[in-house]
């Protein structure tokens, strides 16, 4: 599991989290939803310590960590070693083949043996449908391409929790629909996910739990079911605005 | 005059090869590392208590005077400070260890501001990807960044990696028997300056001719990742 509480974040002149305390449950899939600008992204953040937040703990696993006092190397490393990340904009190392782009964190930083690595990106680049792929550069793929290799990378370092950052919102609507597959896939096989998204049909037919955000704070978080039950005037907003 | 060039030009290429080619080399090796560290320096932020910070900033104020220093004056200025100038607060070197010092800190000036640029020049969502993969500050430099960086930096450091091939006859300056030293001494003897000074000049071109061409060889295999324009 992963437990925030009391978590605050400010940004020079932006409160971006206010006193967050919030819960994701192992083996199901959260979606974050929000406005732009809600805090979303820092959220997720926070929690493989890409953001730093000043105050509250944060419980991963058998790992408590307390941003009160300034992080050890030793905590960040073993709190990155539980989560991979998934951007928007999907970032793979541009000068690596997808192979290697699989391959470095596992060797690297799991100190797995390169044939076994190897192997195992192989058979994930496989299961996306990309295993032809394995000794070409990120340049000379599509943007849906790319994203679903960004998320073997993150599969292949055997994750507690995979996040996701709007994994979609780059993408044509074709190939957002490949990822978002892909996405149901994992979240069907009780990986650990959090998804930032506004794909509200995605939200509604993969999540487990919502967690709704608005200025910094945590107005929402329940099921999806009761999420989309409109419970508040706040949420029936937003779901309008999500419609055209 | 054949025979004139005949005789010279080995004296002249062998000089090269003993001196001019293995000092700019050596220092130009030392110059990067140099490089590399200032340009770390001066392009990351700390994080950590009170005293850390505080060395920190010392840290980075003294290179940024180095930075300073070795830019805004002579190389030639500087060769005969550590050379002629040091011994009198008792720090002496022999002309190699001085030159090669010297060309070393320069080099090192220069290359730091264009690895600095090269590495501001890369997304920080290079660094963060890495990062979220759990690797460690060294890791991402060396598999993510540098790679990458080196890229981007690779014609500017070529270019200043030819003009300190080009640089090293300041060597003479401080007794060191380089190419142009020895041309000097050539032309003395057979009073044919025009002829001397234009054989050093022609094997300064070759070698760095062949510099050149080792650089686009370089350029090619590093960018061959590189999606090309249009595609
Ligand atoms: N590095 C930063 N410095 C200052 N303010 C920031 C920084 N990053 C984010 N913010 C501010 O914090 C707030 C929350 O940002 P965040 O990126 O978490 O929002 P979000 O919910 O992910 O939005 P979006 O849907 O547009 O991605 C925003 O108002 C933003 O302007
Ligand atoms: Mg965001």
């Amino acid at each position: 599991m992963i437990k925030l509480t009391h978590v605050d974040k400010q940004y020079k002149e932006h409160h971006a989290l206010a006193d967050v305390s919030v819960e994701f449950p192992e083996h199901q899939t959260t979606v974050i939803l929000g406005p732009s600008g809600a805090g979303k992204s820092t959220l997720l953040r926070a929690i493989n310590l890409l953001e730093r937040p000043q105050q509250g703990q944060m419980t991963i696993g058998d790992l408590t960590v307390d941003f009160a006092h300034p992080l050890s190397n030793k905590e960040v490393l073993a709190v990155r070693r539980k989560t991979a990340m998934v951007f928007q904009s999907w970032n793979l190392f541009p000068h690596l083949t997808i192979l290697k782009n699989i391959t470095a964190g596992p060797i690297h930083v799991l100190k797995q043996d390169p044939a076994i690595a190897e192997k195992r990106a192989l058979a994930l680049l496989e299961q996306v449908g990309l295993a032809e792929t394995a000794h070409r550069y990120p340049g000379q793929l599509s943007g849906g391409q790319q994203q679903r290799i960004s998320i073997c990378r993150a599969l292949a370092m055997d994750p507690y929790y995979i996040l996701f950052d709007e994994p979609t919102s780059a993408l044509d609507p074709e190939l957002e629909a490949q990822v978002l597959r892909v996405l149901q896939d994992l979240a069907k096989r009780q990986n650990s996910m959090i998804v930032v998204t506004h794909n509200m049909e995605f939200a509604r037919r993969v999540a487990d739990q919502i967690v709704f955000v608005e200025d910094g704070r945590v107005e929402f978080a329940g099921t999806s079911a009761a999420f989309f039950n409109r419970p508040t005037e706040r949420i029936a907003a937003f779901l309008d605005a999500m419609k055209f | 005059m054949w025979e004139i060039i005949r005789t010279a030009t080995p004296e002249i290429v062998w000089a090269g090869l003993k001196y001019t080619i293995p000092i700019a080399v050596i220092s130009f090796a030392i110059g990067l590392v140099i490089a590399a560290i200032t340009a770390l320096v001066r392009t990351s932020t700390p994080r950590g208590n009170q005293v850390v910070k505080g060395l920190w900033y010392l840290g980075r104020a003294v290179f940024t005077f180095y930075v300073w220093l070795f830019r805004s004056t002579p190389l030639l200025v500087q060769l005969f400070i550590v050379f002629f100038g040091l011994p009198n607060l008792g720090i002496q070197f022999d002309a190699w260890t001085a030159g090669i010092i010297t060309f070393s800190l320069n080099t090192g000036a220069y290359a730091s501001e264009t690895i600095r640029g090269a590495i501001s020049s890369l997304p920080t969502s290079q660094w963060e990807a890495a990062y979220s993969l759990g690797m460690t500050y060294h890791q991402v430099l060396f598999l993510v960044i540098f790679p990458q960086a080196l890229r981007v930096a690779l014609p500017p450091l070529s270019n200043s990696f030819i003009g300190l091939v080009k640089d090293t006859s300041l060597a003479s300056s401080i007794t060191i028997l380089e190419m142009f030293m020895v041309s000097q001494q050539i032309a003395s003897h057979n009073y044919q300056p025009l002829l001397m000074y234009s054989i050093v000049a022609a094997v300064y071109a070759v070698f760095c001719t062949i510099l050149t061409i080792l650089q686009h060889a370089l350029e090619k295999r590093m960018s061959r990742y590189v999606v090309a324009e249009g595609e």
